[in-house]
């Protein structure tokens, strides 16, 4: 009895958390790393979205209304019309684009401004200047700060722009008063007009109301007012579209984040179950000393929170530094390309932080709530014997939540988004995955009996011994579920994606070679001369050329991209890959265009609808005779006949061209003389289908890097519940080992047993969980990305890497179960038989 | 967050004529004025305003200044670029009220660039406008409409006199140099009515204003720190102007000055014959600069005692433009009689005028 007082006092003292160091500090660690890696994902990204909205708000100064439309601008005499209404106490007009810079890839934003007007609407866009009158000069620019020093520019110096081919240099006057850590440059309207092609056209008109004025209200009727293509909006929408480019994305970076902490969740579970196992006499004695079952609970739950505060603590720190170094390393959008243009400051906000903290606790303390109950459900008499360990799991058995759980879960899959996010499609892959979970004790004893008893001594003993107490292996099983069904489900999704955007590659660049006129900004076009010059160079057997613009259909979502191209309606399929059927609109409709699978998604443009594009400040009509594949443009992209567009537009400029080679030229050769024979030719990026397949596999990758970096964290987590619960579990069984010794069983065949054990344990994990991650694949595939980026693919599952990773996890829990029965066994067997009397 | 107004005020447009002005027309004698051409707009050159100040008074006989100006100003840039938003021309505009019974000024400004019909000047009559504040000649009243911040005028006034060219013919002369001049008529003895409202509150009013129209291309010398100018009613319906160009150190770099008796012809004054002399100085508790407020004018034999409606009649544009200068409704006596009523201008006291 003495003996046992002893032991009470240790454990309520020290707790199996001393008692077991190694076991709590992974756990502490599971956690810390979810913790991490949710907080780095959530600083990164809400820094550059937070920046942004800065951003736009810094811009719009004191503007109650901001009237936006195509990418390239309306006709400026919107402008006075505007400044003349009642309500508007001042207007002030704007020429926004993005200039490509001469001698770098990159681009600067240009905001060009009227002073006077600005000083009234966004005096913040007003810089002090020794020479006032630099803000009117048309060869003049002031920088942003953090366009000076990213630039490497000083007041005195020059930027060179690419303006169609031509180079337009600009003298830096001074640098722009810049509370914001946006890279942008402002100059006169007047200049910005000139300098890059805008003559008659402005981007924007930001506008002030007189006191008193209803904005809302006056803001419905100017709309109705305006010309089609335009919108009035305040200020904030313009943020909320902008970041709802990458709200996908960052919501995705978030929800695996999530993941990774919902694996230390489940290591947390594995290793607090194992333990009340180990110390169920332990429990049932302090239980016949007087510790009531709500004092067990609460006993066992603290320990759970100690994990998470602990895990919590350090994750948040780990975060802080993860988050400086991603920025630091890749920048602000992991390399996604969504926040080019800015440099954010990481600063830690309380609610965050609080968020995270609290998470962390939470999900340790959740691990630990159903060992916490079962271990105080237990009655104290027979607990105190030896034996009943299989007794604990026993709870988890009935099966027919698991089944309603992934009933719920195949039927939230369905469900359509909730404000552009897949909620859903997330929900449904937690149901699934819980479900199963909750199914596995009934699924492995399923499995195990089918599997046929082996021969050999210790492998028959491993089998028995599973399938006597199944329950043990339950835990085991969800570590490795939940890891193998996560990596199985993120590796189909990422193949399908990869392969999918391969095939679309391949079918979208049937040209010999690609021109194009900068890579990024609003300023580089090709002329009709240019064109002209292009088609007619030797070794050129055809050119096409498309025109890119944008053009802006809904004020509170990005502008849709319009593609101005030669499209053969008859070989249709050649250019674009065309996931519809194709159609001819009917005598007498209007005419074709066809779009994305974004813009059926968003703006229910569906086959054979008729719709209105505004082109040229005019509405048009036309009949969407087909939709296509498009990996490139998830805000949406419309096609239309490269003719029409110029029949309605004017424009015969391009930004794009494709040519075909004549039989016997070289990419070089036409290269070469496209560098030689065109005046501005060099300032032309060239190349070939294949550089640019290679590329933008590149991009691919670069953006799922952090992906695959959130995945192998949440399986390495899993690995390490995996040799938490075996190790536990062998721990647990000193007495059978014992008991096996005594009657004659060698070391080796123990550790044969417990190999084989390990081996099936894993193997039915790994069945369940191929199983289970194909399942969440298809709701990854079919759900979450059709929802965010609004793009099909098709399933493809990579059976090579995953076998390889079967192997290795198979590997891995086989030689964990040695080791943690290596160590089991290094007690005396003696001792390990007396433990029980 | 902190509003910066770009503005200039007309100090600074006279000083940025000491820069180059190569492509600017001279201002040259013997130009003989023509009307209402050169009541209108003279886009080619420089600067120019049309200033016009005044005194009226309310039905409780309450009186007051007010003060409205509109500056045209060419700043030779950006001149062949085609784009509509081109600043070729600048318009900008002052509004002022000196009521003792606010203690100080009330003003407020305006600045464009001409075009879009939202702000210009024509030539071929006094128009001028920027968005909702206007001066228009209709027959012969200046229509002034000026929506400022916290008070509106809707003024009309009426010539009652002929033109008075100043200088020879209109030809006026600021420094040594032929070359610093401008050309420059008043229209003195203007009749005012019409309405203002102050914080909402509105009231007719009448009284006498001045009106001065000069445009030039390089009127200040370079030497030039500032001037002190006054344009004066008489209470017999003459009329007088003075002024003086003021050096570094503060003497006098050049003056002029007209004299004309009701129903008479006009006198100009030679420069040696004019004198301004501080009388009383105020110090402002704002700004700290000390401006002589109250001021000896001698023309010829004859002197006069400007004395100010209220000391504090400073005109602060330094978060805006950096200019500092006092621009104020004056009485103006010989010996103990009140002869007359005008504006006095006091310009350069803070720091020199430069650019």
């Amino acid at each position: 009895m003495h003996k046992a007082k002893v032991y009470a006092l240790q454990v309520v003292l020290a707790g199996s958390l001393a008692q077991n160091k190694a076991r709590s500090v992974l756990s502490v660690l599971a956690i810390a790393l979810g913790v991490a890696l949710g907080y780095a994902v959530q600083l990164i990204t809400g820094a550059a979205v937070n920046e942004l909205a800065l951003g736009v708000q810094f811009l719009s100064g004191d503007a109650d209304l901001q009237v936006r439309g195509p990418r390239s601008g309306f006709d400026e005499a919107i402008y006075p019309k505007l400044a003349r209404l009642r309500e508007v106490a001042a207007a002030s007009p704007v020429v926004e684009l993005d200039a490509k810079l001469a001698d770098r890839s990159d681009t600067l934003k240009i905001i060009g401004i009227d002073v006077f007007r600005a000083a009234a609407v966004q005096p913040g866009l007003v810089a002090d200047s020794a020479d006032r009158l630099d803000h009117l000069r048309s060869d003049t620019l002031f920088v942003s700060p953090a366009a000076a020093r990213s630039l490497g520019v000083d007041v005195g110096g020059s930027l060179s722009f690419q303006v169609a081919l031509r180079a337009v240099t600009l003298r830096v006057a001074g640098l722009a008063t810049a509370d914001a850590h946006q890279r942008f440059a402002v100059t006169d309207i007047a200049g910005a007009q000139e300098n890059f092609d805008r003559l008659g056209r402005i981007t924007r008109v930001d506008l002030r109301l007189k006191a008193g004025v209803d904005v809302d209200a006056f803001r419905d009727r100017l709309q109705a007012e305006l010309p089609a293509g335009l919108a009035v909006q305040r200020p904030e929408a313009g943020v909320k579209a902008s970041e709802s480019l990458s709200r996908s994305y960052r919501v995705n970076l978030n929800i695996l984040a999530l993941v990774a902490l919902f694996t230390g969740g489940l290591l947390v579970f594995s290793t607090q179950a194992l333990a009340v196992v180990r110390r169920r006499a332990q429990f049932a004695l302090l239980r016949v000393l007087g510790v009531t079952r709500r004092q067990l609970v609460m006993w066992l739950m603290a320990e759970g929170a100690l994990v998470g505060i602990a895990g919590s603590t350090l994750g948040l720190a780990g975060g802080f530094f993860l988050a400086q170094a991603a920025v630091r390393i890749i920048g602000a959008d992991f390399g996604a390309g969504y926040f080019r243009d800015l440099a954010p400051t990481l600063t830690p906000a309380p609610l965050p932080l609080a968020l995270f903290f609290f998470l962390g606790v939470v999900i340790a303390m959740l691990g630990s709530l159903a060992p916490a109950l079962e271990a105080a459900r237990a009655p104290p008499a027979p607990a105190l014997k030896a034996g009943d360990d299989e007794r604990a799991f026993a709870r988890l058995r009935p099966s027919w939540p698991g089944l309603v759980t992934i009933a719920a879960g195949a039927i939230a899959s369905f469900a359509p988004p909730i404000a552009g996010l897949p909620l859903f499609g997330y929900g449904a892959i937690a149901l699934l995955l819980i479900g199963t979970l909750m199914l596995m004790p009934r699924l492995a004893v399923l499995m195990l009996s089918i599997v046929p008893t082996p021969r050999g001594a210790p492998s028959r003993l491993a089998l028995l011994q599973l399938r006597g107490a199944p329950g043990q292996a339950a835990v085991s099983l969800a570590a490795i579920v939940a890891s193998v069904s996560l990596m199985v489900s993120m590796a189909i999704m990422v193949a399908s994606f990869r392969i999918s955007l391969d095939a679309w590659l391949e079918r979208v660049l049937p040209a010999d070679v690609y021109v194009r006129a900068s890579a990024a900004g609003d300023t580089a076009y090709m002329t009709v001369d240019d064109q002209a010059r292009i088609a007619a160079l030797p070794g050129v057997r055809r050119a096409e050329f498309l025109r890119e613009q944008q053009l802006l259909l809904d004020p509170s979502r990005p502008r849709v991209v319009l593609l101005a191209r030669t499209i053969d309606a008859a070989n249709l399929t050649r250019q674009l890959q065309l996931v519809s059927a194709q159609m001819t609109p009917a005598p007498g409709a209007p005419p074709p265009v066809w779009v994305n699978e974004a813009m059926v998604d968003l703006y229910g443009f569906v086959l054979g609808s008729v719709v209105e594009i505004p082109i040229a400040g005019k509405p048009t009509a036309f009949t969407v005779a087909g939709v296509w594949r498009d990996y490139a443009r998830p805000q949406g992209a419309i096609a239309i006949e490269r003719e029409r567009y110029i029949a309605l537009t004017g424009d015969r400029s391009a930004t794009n061209a494709a040519l075909w080679l004549a039989p016997g030229a070289a990419v070089e050769q036409v290269s070469r003389a496209i560098d030689s024979d065109i005046p501005g030719g060099s300032r032309l990026e060239i190349a070939a289908p294949g550089e640019i397949r290679e590329f933008s596999l590149k991009a691919f990758d670069r953006t799922f890097a952090v992906t695959y970096a959130l995945e192998l964290a949440a399986v390495v987590i899993g690995l390490f519940g995996l040799s938490s619960s075996f190790g536990a579990l062998v721990l647990a069984r000193r007495r059978e080992f014992g008991m096996l010794r005594h009657i004659g069983m060698t070391r080796r065949q123990i550790g044969a047993m417990l190999a084989t054990e390990g081996a099936t344990v894993t193997g039915i994990g790994l069945v369940a969980g191929f199983g289970l991650g194909w399942l969440i694949s298809l709701v990854l595939v079919q759900v979450v990305n059709r929802q965010s980026f609004h793009w099909g693919m098709e399933l493809s599952v990579p059976w090579a890497p995953l076998t390889g990773s079967a192997l290795l996890v198979l590997a891995l829990s086989t030689i964990t179960a040695l080791a943690s029965g290596r160590h089991a066994m290094s007690a005396r067997a003696v001792l390990a038989v007396k433990e029980d009397w | 967050m902190r509003r910066r107004r770009f503005l200039a005020s007309p100090i600074l447009l006279l000083a940025t004529a000491a820069l180059a002005a190569d492509d600017y027309p001279p201002v040259v004698a013997g130009h003989a004025m023509r009307f209402p051409g050169d009541a209108g707009a003279h886009p080619a050159f420089r600067s120019e305003w049309w200033y016009i100040t005044g005194w009226v008074h309310d039905a409780d006989s309450k009186s007051f200044g007010v003060q409205v100006t509109f500056f045209r100003n060419r700043p030779r840039v950006a001149e062949t670029n085609p784009s509509a938003f081109a600043p070729r021309q600048l318009l900008f505009a002052h509004a002022a009220i000196a009521d003792p019974r606010y203690g100080k000024l009330r003003h407020d400004q305006r600045a464009a660039r001409a075009g879009f019909g939202l702000a210009g000047a024509r030539e071929e009559t006094t128009d001028v406008w920027i968005d909702d504040w206007s001066l228009e000649l209709v027959d012969d009243s200046y229509v002034a409409k000026i929506a400022a911040r916290d008070f509106q005028f809707d003024l009309r006034f009426s010539s009652t006199q002929a033109v008075l060219p100043q200088g020879q013919q209109g030809f006026s002369r600021k420094g040594e140099l032929p070359a610093n001049a401008s050309y420059y008529y008043s229209q003195p003895q203007l009749a005012v009515s019409g309405s203002v409202a102050v914080d909402g509150k509105g009231a007719d009013v009448s009284g006498t204003a001045w009106l001065d129209h000069e445009w030039s291309s390089e009127a200040m010398a370079a030497e030039a720190s500032g001037w002190d100018w006054t344009g004066i009613n008489l209470n017999d319906g003459g009329a007088l102007m003075a002024f003086r160009m003021r050096s570094h150190s503060g003497s006098a770099l050049w003056a002029g000055g007209t004299f004309r008796g009701p129903g008479a012809a006009s006198r100009s004054f030679e420069p040696r014959e004019i004198r301004f002399t501080p009388h009383r100085r105020w110090r402002s508790p704002r700004t700290g600069v000390e401006y002589p407020v109250a001021m000896l004018v001698n023309l010829g034999s004859e002197e006069y005692t400007l004395e100010p409606l209220m000391n504090d009649q400073e005109l602060d544009s330094r978060a805006t433009t950096g200019t500092v200068y006092w621009e104020g409704a004056v009485q103006a006596f010989r010996g103990d009689r009140e002869v007359g009523r005008g504006y006095l201008e006091l310009t350069g006291y803070g720091k020199p005028l430069k650019l």
